[in-house]
């Protein structure tokens, strides 16, 4: 134990992580309650799961979601690594100055504006609401947290690899390739993973964009929890986090495995 | 292909081997690079704002878009600088008559400004918690942190319904102990807004401070304690000067987005909490007046640009650091 960590400093956390957990425990516990009401406990029960998969509405609204996640976050995330090597390796061209303003901008841009004015740029250009306008509003969106992912770890990445490898004669396209995606291949794949989650999570930018036909989960959720809270939204809310509980441990320990990989790797090279 | 070969071969080698042809792929691609995101960036993040002004400039009408077009170039270049003479700045003058906008702008910049102070007061102790905890532990502790961050905002707000409503949680566990006799009224009011805000723009704040804290040499505390400094004064005088980078970027990402925010006081703060993200979203979606919506969407940008360059600095000047 270290001897800096006070006993006040422990309560802190502790009385932290409950007030960030607390919350969701207790959504997940009243998603399995018998009872209609969502904070009065009436027995276990998996009724509401049945009846969720019973809800067609609420299916198709988590088939468009998903659609959109998937596809926004693929090309987000090959637009936001590129951002994010304009803004590690050219330092110096004509606009640096705007295009690192419109990448960090949207990261705090009240999501009302950025709604309104992504629909006024559809109706302007006359293209109808639906799939396709939820889909480039995410990308627009979440490219801009790709980028700043990317971007933290290109920074820290050793150039003297890719000088290396251009010395030995591969061009920089295949240097990029070969070189610099692999090693900066998780910040990559934790950028998708957030972009899909931003997807999944918005419910304003998505409800100024979509049109007839693509509402999305959040969206079908607002509206359900405007008409009253109900067990069934708990165990559509509980599906959606154990999703993502799953995915981000999952990817934690993949990292994890690849990181003691290295290690051994090293020690293996310097024992020769 | 034996064309482009020649072609390659047949060009004026350059001193480090590479042909002129190969050169120009590559500085086009390079290019490409920087082009790309800057296209999409303009068209899909500069332009829509541009067409916001233009809209909050013109009349609302029956009609489906909802507003007569301004600044048109339809009828050419003339019919555009024509266009100018019929601007109107009624959506703006409108906004200024009518009380509500006024103090919705007021009393949201004010909550959230409070939002951000308890977000500060509650999310210290657990950066500081952390940044002192053994190393080994932390990167979980990290997680935890980023964890409620990948959970849905919505559900996030939602779940705080059942805790705060009338015969909700809180109010049973505060009644079977006997704390309280009747039920405390807080979803639907200001308070609910705070907790809320506080609740969900937590990460934004403890991950900024704690990056700053860590870096924090301790052993600067122990020099001032053994000369004698009492511990609060060591901590005003030492540690919050230098976490002062990661306070006001922890600040500014909590403040920025929480002045606009609509989810919040919509679902916690009910009918009679003022702010202006609802307001737009109530002009938009009830009222279906686009050019109000836009000029409301204006004046609150206008209000936010001075927060958001000073994030736009704090953000260059940590990328600087890193470097």
């Amino acid at each position: 134990m270290n001897a800096t960590w006070s006993r006040f400093n422990i309560t802190s956390i502790v009385l932290g992580f409950a007030f960030l957990y607390l919350p969701i425990v207790l959504l997940v516990v009243f998603s399995f309650n018998e009872s209609k009401l969502v904070t009065v406990w009436g027995g276990f029960s998996t009724k509401w799961y049945v009846s969720l998969f019973h809800n067609q509405g609420l299916m198709d609204a988590a088939w468009v979601t998903v659609r959109v996640g998937v596809i926004s976050a693929t090309v987000a995330t090959v637009l936001g690594t590129l951002a994010a090597l304009t803004l590690t390796r050219y330092t110096r061209f004509r606009g640096r100055m705007l295009f690192s303003g419109m990448v960090f901008a949207p990261l705090v841009m009240p999501e009302v504006i950025t709604g309104l004015s992504l629909l006024l740029l559809f109706v302007a250009i006359g293209m109808d609401r639906g799939l396709m306008t939820v889909t480039l509003a995410h990308i627009t969106l979440t490219m801009c947290f790709v980028a700043v992912v990317v971007q933290s770890r290109l920074v820290t990445f050793d150039r003297s690899l890719e000088e290396a490898a251009m010395d030995l004669g591969a061009p920089p396209v295949k240097t990029f390739f070969q070189i610099t995606l692999p090693v900066i291949m998780p910040a990559i794949v934790s950028g998708w993973m957030l972009a899909f989650t931003l997807s999944l999570d918005d419910l304003v930018i998505a409800s100024f964009t979509s049109g007839p036909g693509a509402t999305t989960l959040p969206m079908k959720i607002y509206s359900q929890v405007r008409l009253g809270v109900t067990p069934e939204i708990n165990a559509a809310c509980t599906i959606l986090i154990a999703i993502v509980a799953v995915g981000v441990i999952a990817a934690s320990v993949v990292n994890k495995r690849r990181e003691v990989q290295r290690q051994l790797d090293e020690q293996a090279a310097q024992r020769g | 292909m034996s064309n482009a070969v020649t072609a390659v071969s047949a060009s004026p080698a350059t001193n480090d081997g590479k042909t002129v042809p190969a050169r120009l792929v590559e500085a086009f691609v390079g290019r490409l690079v920087i082009i790309i995101p800057y296209l999409w960036l303009l068209f899909f993040f500069l332009v829509p704002f541009i067409i916001v002004f233009k809209i909050s400039l013109s009349q609302t009408a029956i009609a489906m878009p909802p507003y007569t077009p301004v600044l048109d170039f339809r009828d050419g270049i003339s019919g555009f600088f024509a266009g100018f003479g019929e601007l109107n700045f009624d959506n703006y003058a409108w906004l200024t008559q009518d009380a509500l906008y006024f103090n919705a702008y007021v009393s949201s910049v004010i909550i959230a400004g409070i939002s951000t102070v308890l977000t500060l007061l509650v999310g210290y102790p657990i950066a500081y918690g952390m940044a002192r905890a053994p190393a080994s532990i932390r990167p979980t502790l990290l997680m935890l942190v980023i964890l409620p961050f990948w959970t849905s905002f919505l559900i996030r707000v939602y779940a705080w319904i059942g805790i705060l409503k009338p015969e909700g949680l809180l109010n049973q566990l505060l009644l079977s102990t006997g704390i309280i006799s009747q039920p405390l009224i807080i979803l639907n009011t200001y308070t609910a807004i705070f907790i809320g805000i506080v609740y969900s723009y937590l990460p934004f704040m403890v991950l900024p401070l704690y990056s700053a804290l860590e870096k924090m040499d301790h052993s600067l505390i122990e020099a001032a304690k053994d000369l004698g400094c009492p511990p609060a004064s060591a901590f005003w005088k030492i540690t919050f000067p230098l976490s002062l980078p990661g306070v006001i970027a922890g600040c500014l990402l909590v403040f920025i987005p929480a002045v606009g925010e609509f989810v919040i006081p919509d679902l916690l703060g009910g009918s009679q909490t003022l702010m202006i993200g609802k307001t737009l979203w109530n002009e938009f979606f009830a009222n279906r007046d686009w050019p109000v919506s836009s000029a409301v969407a204006v004046i609150l940008l206008l209000l936010l640009i001075v927060p958001i360059m000073l994030f736009q600095r704090a953000q260059a000047r940590a990328q600087e650091q890193d470097k």
